[in-house]
């Protein structure tokens, strides 16, 4: 007797190993706040260098982004990302791992149509999305404050 | 003559031969339990050629070209040469075979294609079409992931069922030889496209188990033969989870085939150890294991009877996109030695 696809995708569901649920949030918990403890930290030396702390967390996003693009181009970041899950994906620094590695890989498709195109292929929706949820969100603080 | 019995195979009556086979792998396939078996392991998988693409096209070009030394044949000996990959427009196949100058026809079967193209060889030689005609496959684990998912640097995770595509390319000879010790090709099925509704491309055993359990379902029920007739059923690269589900749905047939199955996903790579979750896949995987570790056996007479059925999830990035779900195929021969 042949399943319906019902019921096949229940044998499907029996037969697929699960992922190790607990252990990945626990790992992802850990990893991603431990980078954003290295942002903080950063935070706090560049403001003790004398930097604005408006001009301080700038600067931690684009060390952060530097950081990650050095480890990317040098194999690192994907075997971390391999053990943290969402705790590498969620900071800025899964942004700039997204921008950088389609960067290397395409390249052999050239400067234009490789690099320039392909760089924005995972990180596009993240900016397109991005830009569209700060005009919505500046839309509903510009309404709130009519009253 | 060929002929056909019972609704979907066909037997080669003259028996084609498998002259000759060879299987180039990569660097992490050959740190796996088969790397004795492979006829060259390339630690460098760039195999110093500018793109990953060029990379995938030199393994066939380099197996192929193996596989005739070993048949002492030149490309001009070869009537047709039948050849496919996971790329798109089998790029792969075309450009690694272009200067053979051997007239060719490109096969897309997904990871399926190393038994088609062994059918589609084994059925000219049969028909009379070619005197002798070539089968060649291959797959590569870097040009499959740019193409198929992220690039090699991203920090993606994986999940348990997915697989990991196999660098390697097998190619074997197929014609009537002399050697008595060469395995014959007795009967081809050609399968049917199965879609029990898997969308998870990520779970590609699971969408081609269906296909693999009603190909051999098929050949059975048209041979009268049983699972105990073979000393080996063994399909292309349905990984753990294919495998299991495959061994389900055939009990439900009635057909147990647990104790003599085995999965070329599962054999190319130690799972734990080689962290490849589910196993193996792509062209590669089920070409570089018949192309190597089968012939051998089936040379020394380990093996008599076997049943190799290549499984392939006929899927692209953009079917996935759309929603679409996965139809799976397998196709199944049945070589004797």
């Amino acid at each position: 007797m042949k399943p319906t696809p019902g019921e096949y995708s229940k044998m499907t569901g029996k037969a697929s190993p699960p992922s190790s649920f607990v252990k990945d949030m626990i790992l992802a918990f850990v990893c991603g706040g431990a980078v954003c403890t290295v942002g903080q930290l950063l935070c706090g030396l560049y403001q003790n260098a004398g930097m604005s702390q408006t001009a301080a967390r700038s600067t931690v996003s684009v060390s952060l982004i530097g950081i990650v693009a050095i480890l990317t181009a040098f194999n690192v970041y994907d075997d971390f990302a391999k053990f943290a899950g969402a705790g590498s994906l969620v900071p800025i620094t899964g942004f700039a791992n997204a921008m950088v590695s389609p960067a290397i890989e395409f390249k052999t498709e050239g400067h234009v149509m490789g690099i320039g195109a392909k760089m924005f292929s995972i990180a596009g929706p993240v900016i397109l999305y991005g830009t569209f949820a700060s005009a919505v969100y500046g839309l509903i603080i510009w309404i709130f404050r009519l009253f | 003559m060929a002929k056909r019995i019972g609704t979907d195979t066909v037997i080669c009556e003259t028996e084609p031969q498998i002259l000759s086979a060879a299987a180039i792998v990569g660097k992490k396939e050959g740190e796996g339990p088969l790397q004795e078996h492979f006829d060259v392991i390339h630690e460098d998988t760039t195999l110093c050629e500018k793109s990953w693409e060029k990379a995938e096209s030199r393994m066939q070009s380099e197996a192929l070209s193996r596989a005739l030394d070993k048949a002492m044949l030149a490309p001009a000996d070869v009537q047709y040469v039948f050849a496919g990959d996971l790329l798109n427009q089998c790029i792969g196949s075309a450009f690694g075979l272009r200067s053979t100058n051997i007239p060719f026809l490109g096969q897309y079967g997904a990871c399926s294609t190393m038994a088609q193209t062994l059918a589609m060889a084994s059925l000219f030689v049969e028909g009379g079409i070619a005197r002798t005609a070539a089968a060649v496959t291959s797959s590569h684990f870097c040009s499959a992931e740019r193409q198929f998912r992220f690039p090699l640097e991203y920090g993606g995770v994986r999940t348990p069922t997915s697989q990991w595509t196999v660098t390697g390319s097998g190619a074997a000879v197929i014609g009537h030889g002399e050697d008595e010790s060469c395995p014959r090709v007795c009967a081809v099925t050609v399968g049917r496209m199965i879609d029990l509704g898997v969308k998870d491309a990520n779970n590609m055993g699971a969408a081609m188990a269906p296909a693999a359990s009603t190909t051999i379902a098929a050949f059975l029920n048209d041979t009268g033969t049983r699972p105990e007739d073979y000393d080996l059923i063994l399909t292309g690269d349905l990984g753990y989870t294919g495998s299991r589900l495959l061994i389900e749905l055939l009990r439900r047939e009635n057909i147990d085939i647990h104790k003599n199955h085995a999965d070329c996903g599962l054999l190319i790579f130690d799972r734990e150890k080689q962290d490849v979750k589910a196993g193996g896949s792509g062209c590669g995987c089920a070409g570089s294991v018949f192309c190597s570790y089968v012939m051998h056996r089936l040379r020394k007479k380990e093996l008599r009877n076997i049943l190799f059925v290549a499984t392939g999830a006929m899927m692209s990035t953009t079917s996935s996109q759309q929603g679409e779900s996965i139809p799976g195929i397998a196709h199944l021969l049945n070589i004797r030695s």
